[in-house]
């Protein structure tokens, strides 16, 4: 076992140098997007699939890592040329450190908001951490919008320093992975999956459901928050309505296609759902079917993915790899 | 602020309040039998406000518009239960959820493509616009209205739920539909009459919305959506005289607090959000409800 896992690895970060030294600009960002959109999905599915607790929070979460590395990333000479509404605060021209730092802060802060919201949803039962989060998404949004000396209102911040390449982003994927991996296999990993199963069993076993759910909350937020940051620094340029449910309802497909709980189903669900958000392209465009021209159709893709989604949850519940991993295929059977 | 300000605001509030109370009624009619939330009950709601202003731009009565409305959001909410829900009964809640999301997304970006997504003008009969002068107050006629068909719609539901069979039912569904089965109650023609009820509730205050912002777009029902689900937890879910109570204590605040402190205008739509939160903290069952989720031990 441990030798397949070295080898996906060794293959993994040959593939991330090679790709980056070798391929053309374009492909080089179609895998970045793939990469923070795994990182993204990945944490994601952690506090879905795994804990089984559905929540919509990446937007938000995705949102406020954007934000708090942009402004630890932009210089504050910058920052004062860039709002043009209101001067900054002397608490954002303060913010300034380099890319590692910035992303770390990113997690935390997600990290926190995400404990902040938990101790109200996940005391009772029921699904509201859905429409909480769900909410949320929207609050962080009308808040970027109404405090222009923090983000620069619906201008959005531009000119952040584009630090992240596919060697960030490609390990820190990996890395997202590995630690995930090691919570699934875990003491709490475990006391998740016995909540989503069970909740009343998890209680009856001396679990602290709500430890266990925030504990995948606040970690799932973290790793979103970074992938934030990653995104922010890869666009070079954010604005609040990037943030829209857009963002969650994508991951929402990956993690569905790769099997709901199943990390490597979540890496294939997203260089599938990726790749085909690009190949699908053609669909939001001029169209001639027999000659007759359907004009432009901004929006197709998502109907055609929203489409996907409610098939997928019909007849394919378990999504590619159900909740299995990769690995699981070479593991002999008992 | 002056006494006639103060007035016209709280009329304002009555008006919203009861469009909310329409949209929560539908939340908490279907969490309280399936214990799901329909998030794609917003966008029903856009659904009938679209038909009523397709069907009364096309030169149909407004009445009969309305009517059309309630009905294309009936449709579209038993549909959306016979594809989406119905298959997913017995597996387990989050499927039902994702799937909830998928129509809800769905929608929104079926009409997005179909119709555009810039805002159209919803243009109401005269007699729905007009405003009344009223010892200095400003009125207009939708205030009156709203409220009045909200509370009559309200006194319907609730004959339906306590004094009819089929409200007996329905009631029974929401404590244990295998044992609502055996009893010879047909569970998932019950379950359609719930949907049918609550999409027909969201059509109307559908067209409120677009007849008191006199606008309508695809994306409508998310905002409002969302506020109404928070309302029908704040009133208690599964009641729906809670859901009414609900909806019109938020209608209240949003007016009020936006009358009184304008400069945190910007965040009305974030008050909702703020009152799911403290219900959730410290009174999680709401005014009107029972505990719905509580545990076997």
């Amino acid at each position: 076992m441990k030798i397949i896992k070295l080898t996906f690895l060794v293959v993994a970060i040959v593939f991330v140098w090679f790709a980056q030294n070798h391929f053309d600009p374009y492909a080089v960002s179609i895998l970045n997007n793939i990469a923070i959109f795994a990182i993204l999905a990945l944490s994601y599915n952690l506090i879905n699939g795994v804990a089984g607790q559905f929540s919509l929070e990446p937007n938000g979460f995705v949102a406020i890592g954007a934000y708090v590395t942009a402004l630890f990333l932009i210089p504050s000479e910058t920052k004062i040329d860039m709002f043009a509404l209101v001067d900054p605060s002397p608490f954002v021209l303060s913010m300034h450190t380099s890319f590692l730092p910035a992303l770390i802060m990113s997690g935390v802060v997600a990290s926190a908001l995400a404990f902040i919201l938990s101790i109200p949803v996940f005391r009772v039962r029921g699904d509201y951490l859905a429409i909480v989060t769900l909410g949320f998404g929207f609050i962080i949004r009308i808040y970027a919008m109404n405090q222009p000396s923090i983000t620069n209102g619906a201008l959005g911040l531009n000119d952040i320093p584009g630090n992240s390449n596919l060697y960030w982003t490609g390990f820190i994927m990996i890395v997202t992975l590995i630690i995930m991996l090691n919570i699934i296999y875990s003491k709490h990993g475990r006391a998740m999956k016995a909540v989503r199963d069970d909740e009343d069993a998890a209680i009856a076993m001396g679990i602290n459901t709500f430890w266990i759910k925030t504990y995948a909350f606040m970690t799932s937020a973290f790793f979103e928050g970074v992938g934030g940051g990653l995104m922010a620094s890869m666009l070079t340029t954010i604005a609040p309505d990037q943030f829209t449910f857009l963002l969650t309802f994508q991951l929402l497909i990956i993690i569905v296609l790769g099997g709901l709980g199943s990390m490597s189903g979540t890496i294939l669900g997203a260089i599938l759902v990726m790749g085909g958000t690009e190949w699908l392209r053609f669909l939001d465009q001029n169209m001639d079917i027999f000659g007759y021209n359907t004009g432009a159709h901004p929006g197709l893709r998502m109907v055609v993915f929203s489409i996907l989604l409610i098939v997928l949850m019909l007849f394919a519940r378990r999504g590619l790899f159900g909740n299995k991993e990769l690995t699981d295929l070479f593991r002999r059977s008992k | 602020m002056d006494i006639l300000t103060f007035m016209q605001q709280m009329v304002n509030g009555i008006s919203l309040g009861s469009m909310y109370a329409l949209i929560a009624i539908g939340y908490t009619l279907v969490y309280g039998v399936l214990r799901l939330i329909n998030f794609a009950h917003g966008d029903i709601m856009m659904v009938g406000a679209f038909t009523a202003y397709f069907a009364h731009a096309s030169g149909v009565p407004f009445g009969l518009a309305v009517i059309l409305a309630i009905f294309a959001a009936m449709v579209t909410g038993i549909l959306t239960d016979k594809i989406a829900y119905k298959p997913l009964r017995d597996a387990p809640k989050i499927s039902l959820l994702i799937t909830a999301i998928g129509i809800s997304f769905f929608l929104e970006n079926l009409f997005n493509v179909l119709f555009g997504g810039v805002p159209r003008a919803f243009s109401a009969p005269d007699y729905m616009t007009k405003i009344l002068h009223f010892k200095g107050m400003y009125i207009p006629v939708t205030v009156i209205i709203i409220p009045t068909v909200t509370l009559i719609l309200l006194f319907i539901m609730l004959w339906i739920l306590n004094k009819t069979k089929y409200g007996m039912a329905i009631r029974s569904l929401a404590f244990d539909i295998p044992t609502v089965k055996l009893m010879g109650i047909n569970a998932d023609f019950i379950i359609m009459l719930v949907f049918a009820m609550g999409s027909g509730l969201a059509a109307v205050g559908g067209i409120f919305y677009a007849v008191s912002y006199p606008s309508i777009d695809p994306l409508m029902g998310v905002i409002v959506g969302l506020k109404a689900f928070a309302a029908a937890v704040l009133g208690g879910i599964g009641s729906v005289t809670g859901a009414v109570i609900g909806g019109f204590i938020l209608g209240f605040t949003e007016i009020v607090v936006v009358a009184f402190m304008p400069e945190l205008g910007g965040y009305k739509d974030a008050f909702a959000f703020v009152f799911l939160i403290l219900v959730l903290l410290f009174k999680p069952t709401g005014i009107m409800g029972q505990d719905l989720e509580r545990s076997r031990f």
